[in-house]
C-alpha cells in the first residue's frame, strides 16, 4: 500500500513546484504582454521621446542597453574567461589560487548598488571619464566579470581529463589542447553562462545609476562619453518619478516588453549557437 | 621465444603522487614488434607505469619521477627532448574511447595538423590509417559525421586509428577494451595481434584470456613493484612466483 502511495506523492509533489513555477512565470508574462503589447509599435521602437515622455517612443533607451550590454561583453567576456582558464587549466592549486577563488566567489555576491559607488569612484571620478556611456558600461563589465568566471570555470572542470589527455597524445601542446579541444567543447556552457550574466547586467539599474544612466538626452543616443538612456531606468523612472504617472503606464509596460524582448534576443542568439555547435558532438 | 631486440625500457623506476609511492624500483623491457601485457590488480600501478613513458605525469604537479626510461637510445626525459615529439613517437590508447568532439575525419586530421604533417599528404594518411584499424569500410561514407555518434567500439577503433595515423613506435594502451562488448573487444584483439607488425604494443588488461590470446610477454605487477615477467605462456602456466600463481588462477585481484 505505502510502496504504492510515496511514488505518487513524492511525484505530485514535483509536478506541484514545477507547476507553480510555471504558473507564476505564465502570470507575470501575461501581465506583461497584455498590459504592453497595445503600446509596441513601430513608432514606439523608432522614435524619441516626445512631450515629457507621455508620447513618442523609446529608440535612444534600446540603442542605450544595447550598446551598453556590447561594451559590458567587450569587458567582461575577453578577461572573465582568460581568468577562468588560467585558474582551471594551469594554476597549481596553492594557497594564493584558493585566495583568488574565494574572493571571486565574494566578488560575486556584492551588492550591485557597491559596484555603482565603487564606479562612481574609479571611472566617473578617478579616470575623469564622467558620468557616461563607457563608465557605466565598465561598470557593469566588472559586476559581470565574477559571474563570466565562474560560470566559465564550472564549464571548464566538466570537461572530463580524458578529452585533454586525447589532444595531449597525439602531441597537441597544453596549450593547444585547451585551445582546440578543451574551448569547444566548453563552448556551450561558457556561452550559456555569459548569455545569464549579461542579460542579468542588461536589466541592472543601480550600477548605472551614478555612472552615467539619465532620464532624458538630448543629444542623439550612441555617443560613449556622453550620459545616455536605458531600458531598466527608464522603465522605472516612469513607473515611480513621473508627474504623470497613470498616463505614461501604458509605455512603462510596453518598455518592460521591450527590456524583456531585448533580453529573450540575446537568449535566442546564444541558443543558436549551441544548436550549431551541437550538431557536431 | 626469439630474443628480439629492446624497444622500450624503463629502470629503477620509482614514482611518488604526493608523499605515496606508487611504483617501487621496476625493471622493466619491452620488445620490439610484440605485444607485452601489464596485469596486476586494481591500483597496482599499471597505469602510472604506462603513462610514465609517454610523459603523461608531466602536468600533475604533484608526481615526482624517478628512473631512466629509454626509447632505443633515446632517455624520454632527457633536458631539452620536447614532450610533443615523446608523444608523436609514443602513441596511447585511453580506457574509455575519447575521440575528439569532431568528425571522424577532423579526429585524425587533427593530430597531423598539429605535428605539422603537409595538408596534401593528410587524406591519404588518414585513408590509411583508418583501413590499418579495421574501420574504413564502416565509417568511409560518412568521415563528416561526429566521431561521437560511432558506437563505442569503432570509436576505441577509430582513437587507435588516431595514434596509428602518426607512425608511432611505440603503442601504449590502458585498458582498451574494458568498456566493450564482446564482439568489438575481438575486432580490437586482432587489431592489436596485426599491428604488432608494424609497432610495439604495451596493454594493461584485467582480462586474463586477453592477455593469453594476444600476448607475447606478460609482466606481473603487485602493490607497485614488479614480481614476474617473462613469456605469457611462462606467467601463465609456469610461474616461478606463488602470487603470480594465484593472480592468475584469479584467486585474487
Ligand atoms: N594523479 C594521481 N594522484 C594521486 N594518486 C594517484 C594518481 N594516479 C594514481 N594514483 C594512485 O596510484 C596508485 C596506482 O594507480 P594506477 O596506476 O591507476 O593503478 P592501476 O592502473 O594498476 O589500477 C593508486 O593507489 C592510485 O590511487
Ligand atoms: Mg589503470
Amino acid at each position: 500500500m505505502m510502496r504504492k502511495i510515496t511514488p505518487v506523492i513524492e511525484w505530485g509533489t514535483l509536478l506541484l513546484s514545477t507547476g507553480m513555477v510555471c504558473f507564476f512565470m505564465v502570470v507575470i508574462l501575461w501581465d506583461l504582454i497584455s498590459k504592453g503589447a497595445p503600446s509596441l509599435s513601430w513608432e514606439f521602437v523608432s522614435t524619441l521621446p516626445r512631450a515629457g515622455m507621455t508620447k513618442g517612443g523609446i529608440l535612444p533607451a534600446i540603442i542605450g542597453t544595447v550598446l551598453l550590454t556590447m561594451i559590458t561583453a567587450l569587458v567582461s567576456v575577453p578577461f572573465g574567461i582568460s581568468c577562468a582558464i588560467y585558474l582551471n587549466e594551469y594554476a597549481t592549486d596553492n594557497w594564493l589560487t584558493r585566495t583568488i577563488r574565494a574572493s571571486i566567489r565574494n566578488l560575486s555576491g556584492v551588492p550591485s548598488i557597491i559596484y555603482g559607488l565603487f564606479g562612481l569612484a574609479l571611472f566617473v571620478q578617478g579616470l575623469q571619464m564622467g558620468t557616461s556611456m563607457l563608465s557605466a558600461g565598465f561598470t557593469l563589465g566588472l559586476l559581470s566579470l565574477p559571474y563570466v568566471i565562474i560560470t566559465t570555470e564550472e564549464a571548464l572542470r566538466r570537461i572530463p581529463a580524458s578529452t585533454r589527455e586525447a589532444a595531449l597524445a597525439v602531441g597537441a601542446t597544453q596549450f593547444e589542447s585547451i585551445r582546440d579541444v578543451v574551448m569547444p567543447t566548453a563552448l556551450p556552457g561558457i556561452l550559456t553562462g555569459v548569455v545569464l550574466t549579461l542579460s542579468r547586467a542588461a536589466g541592472e539599474t543601480a550600477p548605472i545609476l551614478f555612472t552615467g544612466v539619465a532620464f532624458y538626452i538630448n543629444n542623439p543616443a550612441g555617443f560613449l562619453n556622453q550620459e545616455f538612456m536605458a531600458l531598466p531606468y527608464h522603465l522605472y523612472m516612469l513607473s515611480t518619478q513621473h508627474q504623470a504617472i497613470e498616463q505614461v503606464r501604458p509605455l512603462a509596460y510596453g518598455t518592460a516588453l521591450v527590456l524583456i524582448i531585448v533580453v529573450f534576443l540575446l537568449n535566442l542568439t546564444a541558443f543558436y549557437i549551441r544548436y550549431k555547435h551541437s550538431k557536431n558532438d | 621465444m626469439t630474443n628480439k631486440p629492446i624497444k622500450l625500457s624503463g629502470s629503477s623506476v620509482n614514482v611518488w603522487f604526493g608523499s605515496k609511492q606508487v611504483l617501487k624500483n621496476i625493471n622493466v623491457e619491452f620488445p620490439r614488434n610484440q605485444v607485452t601485457a601489464l596485469i596486476g590488480p586494481s591500483g597496482c600501478g599499471k597505469s602510472t607505469l604506462l603513462r610514465s613513458f609517454n610523459r603523461m605525469h608531466d602536468l600533475s604537479p604533484d608526481a615526482r619521477i624517478e628512473g631512466e626510461f629509454l626509447l632505443e637510445q633515446q632517455n624520454l626525459y632527457e633536458k631539452g627532448l620536447s614532450v610533443t615529439e615523446v608523444r608523436r613517437r609514443i602513441g596511447m590508447v585511453f580506457q574509455k574511447a575519447n575521440p575528439f568532439p569532431k568528425s571522424i575525419y577532423e579526429n585524425i586530421n587533427y593530430g597531423l595538423k598539429i605535428n605539422d604533417v603537409p595538408k596534401n599528404e593528410r587524406s591519404e594518411i588518414i585513408e590509411n590509417a583508418l583501413k590499418e584499424s579495421y574501420i574504413w569500410d564502416e565509417v568511409k561514407d560518412e568521415l563528416q559525421k561526429p566521431a561521437t555518434r560511432l558506437s563505442g567500439g569503432q570509436q576505441q577503433r577509430l582513437c587507435i586509428a588516431r595514434a596509428v595515423a602518426l607512425r608511432p613506435e611505440v603503442i601504449l594502451m590502458d585498458e582498451p577494451c574494458s568498456a566493450l562488448d564482446p564482439l568489438s573487444t575481438l575486432k580490437i584483439e586482432e587489431l592489436i595481434v596485426k599491428l604488432k607488425k608494424d609497432y610495439t604494443i604495451v596493454i594493461v588488461t584485467h582480462n586474463m584470456q586477453q592477455a593469453q590470446r594476444i600476448a607475447d610477454k606478460t609482466v606481473f605487477m603487485y602493490l607497485g613493484e614488479v614480481i614476474e615477467a617473462g613469456d605469457t605462456h611462462t606467467i601463465f602456466h609456469n610461474p616461478k612466483n606463488e602470487l603470480t600463481g594465484n593472480y592468475v588462477k584469479g584467486h585474487f585481484g
